[in-house]
């Protein structure tokens, strides 16, 4: 379970999150929707770490932590960028076995067999060794889902899961995203897609400019 | 025909100066100009702006002045270098400014996406610029830094000002002893062959960073 508690994040003297408290259950997925420029992406962000808060805290099943600041393989929370953010001079199996060797130090065996079921069980199991220029959105945006979820993450978060991909994609990723469900995943997810996001939501938090309700 | 194996030799012997200071200025400049550049984006302000002072001063003057410079100016104020090591040391730093302004293009269009996905991934700032960060600026500014190797090829007959026996310096007494052309034309001939192999070996090295886009 992830708990936000009275979180505020301003840039300079504009205040876009104000006293925020959420909390998104275990296996449940929590829906952030508004307008663009509500603070969203500014909220996934402070939640992923890449934006420290001004107040608030974190609580992970109780404990308290600082996404900031966290480098320990406890309380992990994983992302899957708005473009994926893959790297492009990695193969899609380096794609994803490189911060499990690296920051979990798992062998490299152990890590490539993991990665191998993650795109196994992603319909990608053959593209382990194409490189992400010469794979199709879709298929870029589960292997960076494959990439976050090597990691172990309790929390996987995704920013605009369905704007970089064709319209007639978006069931794919609602399918998608029920299955992780379907497997236990904790997920929040970030969109102005109002039909797709209550579509896969147990929880939606509605975020407007400038006040948070 | 009898008259070109005569003077061959000495022209041979010229492209082997013209050889040394190309090589010795590439092994000294290259890790320099990356060291340099990734001062230029350092948050450090006042390492910034020396380094950038470094660079101005570096590439808004002739490194025909700075070759001079070095050889009979420093001698003036007690520091004094034989000529190879006085033409290595002004080529050295003239080269590095050149290629630390093409290594800080090459960092700073790697995208802020790609660090914040190492950075989500709990990759270090280290393992993130060696893993990540470096093997893309490589491919980005290779042809940049193919142009200055091609450049430094020829720029090397600058030598010729502080008494140093290279390439050109060989071919112009050879032109002026015997009054022909021939020498100067043989000049230009291993010039030419210089720079071809130094471009197949550049394309080479770029086809070797092909494998992805």
């Amino acid at each position: 379970m992830l708990e936000l508690k009275n979180m505020t994040k301003s840039f300079g003297n504009r205040t876009i999150i104000k006293d925020l408290n959420l909390t998104v259950k275990d296996g449940e997925i929590l829906s952030i929707v508004g307008p663009s420029g509500a603070g969203k992406t500014t909220l996934l962000r402070c939640i992923t770490g890449l934006e420290k808060v001004d107040s608030g805290q974190f609580l992970v099943d109780g404990q308290a932590f600082d996404p900031y600041t966290n480098r320990t393989n406890d309380s992990v929370i994983g992302v899957v960028f708005q473009n994926f953010e893959l790297f492009p001079h990695l193969t899609v199996l380096q794609n994803i076995t490189l911060a499990p060797t690296m920051v979990l130090k798992e062998s490299a065996a152990d890590a490539k067999a993991a990665a191998q079921q993650l795109l196994d069980r992603l319909n990608l199991g053959d593209h382990g060794d194409q490189y992400p220029y010469q794979l199709s959105g879709g298929q870029r945006q589960r292997v960076a889902i494959a990439r976050a979820l090597a990691m172990k993450p309790n929390v996987l978060c995704y920013d605009e899961p369905t704007s970089a991909l064709d319209p007639n994609l978006r069931q794919e990723v609602e399918k998608l995203i029920l299955g992780l469900k379907a497997d236990g995943m904790t997920q929040i997810v970030v969109s102005h897609d109002l039909t797709f996001a209550e579509n896969i939501a147990d929880e939606m938090l509605h975020v407007e400019p400038n006040q948070t309700k | 025909m009898h008259y070109i194996t005569e003077i061959l030799p000495s022209l041979l012997s010229g492209a082997g100066m013209t050889l040394q200071i190309f090589l010795w200025t590439l092994v000294g400049s290259l890790p320099l100009g990356l060291i340099l550049s990734l001062g230029l984006i350092s948050k450090i302000k006042p390492l910034q702006w020396l380094i950038n002072f470094y660079v101005w001063l570096m590439r808004g003057t002739p490194l025909l002045l700075q070759l001079i410079f070095v050889f009979y100016g420093l001698p003036l104020i007690g520091l004094v270098f034989p000529r190879y090591e006085a033409a290595l040391f002004a080529f050295i730093l003239n080269y590095a400014a050149y290629f630390a302004e093409i290594f800080r293009g090459g960092l700073q269009s790697i995208d802020n996406g790609q660090y914040e996905s190492a950075r989500v991934l709990r990759l270090s700032y280290a393992q993130t610029i060696r893993k990540i960060v470096i093997p893309q600026v490589v491919k980005i500014v290779l042809p940049s830094v193919g142009n200055e190797v091609i450049n430094l090829i020829k720029d090397s007959s600058l030598v010729y000002v502080i008494g140093l026996g290279d390439l050109l310096r060989a071919g112009n007494v050879a032109t002026a002893r015997d009054v022909t052309l021939v020498p100067l034309v043989l000049v230009a001939v291993l010039y030419l062959l210089l720079t071809a192999v130094t471009t197949f070996v550049l394309r080479q090295i770029e086809k070797r960073y092909s494998y992805w886009k």
